[in-house]
């Protein structure tokens, strides 16, 4: 599409100026106060001094490294099963779906109308210590019988996975969908064998959506804390508990704060990584597609 | 055998397409279900008899009842102003040619590969650092924060590809910028502000851990169900939940099916 240059040059800076002020006073400044609340001491009776003290970033890190360790584990574990889970499905949808493809979509989307937290309760119930899959498999003999599903590793992650998996699917879904037929059916009169071409064409032309996918799965993943609190115990928390707790529980707010920047820092060198092991060609593709 | 083989893979992956798919609905059909459940005790996780008394008394738990009207306002507030932010900026992206461009795209896509948890945690320390009383404002700062950028990307992508002939047409016709802007390019834009807007609402109303950090004494639908899931859940919870689901799935259907019949209408007009 062709852009115009307008002639008065600043309209469109008004247009952007009201949402970029709002991210500018509530997103990025606040990153800033954040690093200042870092490097204070002190406690809430006798309050805070900047000393600029650094230190709080090794001795968190140390501190908490189990709960940081955890929560790239976890998250990196849940992405995988939610590509696992997420690409066979969107391949379904998009090349088995028909005329279903749009009510197929919306089931997929479906958890999204209900609250986030409604929904990571709705899986207490189905963990259950005498809920049905506790009992199915005490039966089968996969679990012993005082084994138990809900408050362990298991149910934390499957919680995580289950709650950003269509994250996962839509993304991939979109690019997809835009896969011409007839580079298909080129690649099945070339290769053969189905197998191949899923291999050679579907899967590097899904690329785009593959990477959106995993990074919106993983980093909210990552951040996340309401899983690990709802469906597990202290032994399953996460940075994020930590975090939330450090602020809201204790106000040890240095080390709150410094987390969150290990946790943002640590995301944002994943990803500049992820982008170069995987071309930033895709990281941009979408955008590009987007573009036609 | 081949053959065979490509059957085999064939059903196998509309089997576990329809897994898939069950893992994803199961939960749903669950809340569901318990919201006709008499619980036993505080918590409603174990399956006693069937009643329609939660439906009935959907309103009873008054402090619940609150908390869902206090984030109906919120998310009313927070969608609006996140929804014209975010439509001026996408427009500002989509049809201009300026200097910062890259950047400003990069800013915005920011937020979106932040954790909520370092977004609620970040705006709290400038709460604190200006002693800032936390509540229902310091919420609505914080959801529109978050949804501003949900709202650009929205918007953006169905801003591309929109005919300019239309605004041009309507130009060449006398009409000055901001008619041609309120009569023309609104109303062929107002699908893609709906989207935007409805995903701002549907952000807002389910936040717990950026609002967890700002709230103050304040209580959203979220932060009740928190509370409660360490007290006891009532099943008023599931009958609140299973509302706002079938109220937007009716939605869903509603416009689909109108989709439906315009393009029928069209395609008849058409031959």
């Amino acid at each position: 599409m062709r852009r115009l240059r307008d002639r008065r040059g600043l309209l469109p800076y008004a247009l952007l100026a009201p949402g970029l002020l709002w991210l500018i006073i509530f997103f990025l400044i606040p990153l800033g106060y954040m690093l200042d609340v870092a490097l204070q001491v002190g406690d809430l009776e006798t309050g805070f001094e900047r000393t600029f003290n650094l230190w709080v970033f090794p001795d968190s890190i140390s501190q908490y490294s189990d709960q940081l360790l955890r929560s790239f584990l976890y998250a990196g574990i849940a992405t995988v099963i939610a590509l696992v889970v997420g690409f066979p499905l969107a391949y379904f949808i998009a090349f088995r779906g028909g005329r279903w493809r749009n009510a197929l979509l919306l089931l997929v989307i479906l958890p999204f109308f209900i609250t986030y937290l409604v929904r990571t309760l709705s899986w207490q119930t189905i963990l259950a210590d005498d809920g049905l899959i506790v009992d199915s498999l005490k039966t089968v003999g996969i679990l012993g019988d005082d084994g138990r599903l809900l408050a362990t590793t298991s149910a934390v992650v499957a919680g995580i996975t289950y709650n950003f998996l269509p994250f996962m699917v839509l993304p991939i879904y979109a690019s997809l969908e835009q896969i011409d037929r007839r580079v298909l059916e080129a690649g099945s009169d070339l290769y053969g064998r189905r197998r191949d071409v899923v291999a050679r064409v579907v899967v590097p032309m899904s690329m785009p959506g593959l990477v959106a996918g995993v990074l919106l799965t993983f980093i909210p993943a990552a951040g996340d804390f309401i899983n690990a609190e709802l469906l597990g115990t202290p032994r399953q928390f996460m940075i994020g508990n930590v975090i939330q707790s450090r602020f809201l529980e204790v106000s040890d707010y240095p080390t709150a704060a410094a987390l969150s920047f290990i946790l943002m820092a640590v995301i944002l060198v994943m990803v500049a990584a992820y982008a170069r092991m995987v071309g930033t060609e895709a990281l941009t593709g979408v955008e590009r597609q987007a573009r036609h | 055998m081949v053959a065979t083989g490509r059957r085999l893979l064939h059903h196998s992956l509309s089997a576990y397409a329809v897994l898939a798919l069950g893992y994803l609905l199961a939960p749903i059909a669950i809340i569901l279900l318990f919201s006709f459940n008499d619980p036993a005790g505080r918590f409603n996780f174990e399956w006693k008899s069937f009643t329609l008394d939660n439906w009935a008394n959907a309103f009873e738990v008054s402090d619940l009842t609150d908390a869902f009207v206090t984030s109906l306002e919120v998310a009313v507030v927070a969608t609006v102003i996140s929804t014209i932010l975010g439509t001026l900026m996408a427009l500002a992206l989509v049809r201009y040619e300026f200097r910062g461009r890259p950047p400003v795209n990069f800013f915005i896509f920011l937020p979106l590969a932040t954790p909520e948890v370092v977004l609620g945690a970040a705006l709290l320390s400038v709460f604190l650092s200006f002693s800032a009383a936390t509540g229902f404002v310091t919420i609505v700062i914080a959801h529109v924060m978050f949804c501003v950028s949900f709202v650009v990307v929205t918007v953006r992508s169905r801003l591309i590809g929109f005919d300019r002939s239309l605004e041009e047409a309507a130009q060449d016709l006398g009409a000055t910028g901001p008619q041609t802007f309120l009569r023309v390019t609104l109303p062929l834009i107002m699908p893609g502000v709906l989207a935007g807007g409805l995903l701002a609402f549907a952000l807002s109303i389910d936040d717990y851990v950026i609002t967890s950090f700002n709230s103050g004494s304040t209580v959203t639908y979220p932060l009740w169900i928190f509370g409660a899931s360490q007290r006891g859940v009532p099943p008023q919870v599931n009958v609140l939940a299973a509302m706002i689901f079938l109220f937007t799935v009716a939605i869903m259907v509603f416009t689909v099916w109108q989709q439906r019949r315009a393009e029928k209408l069209a395609g008849a007009l058409a031959e």
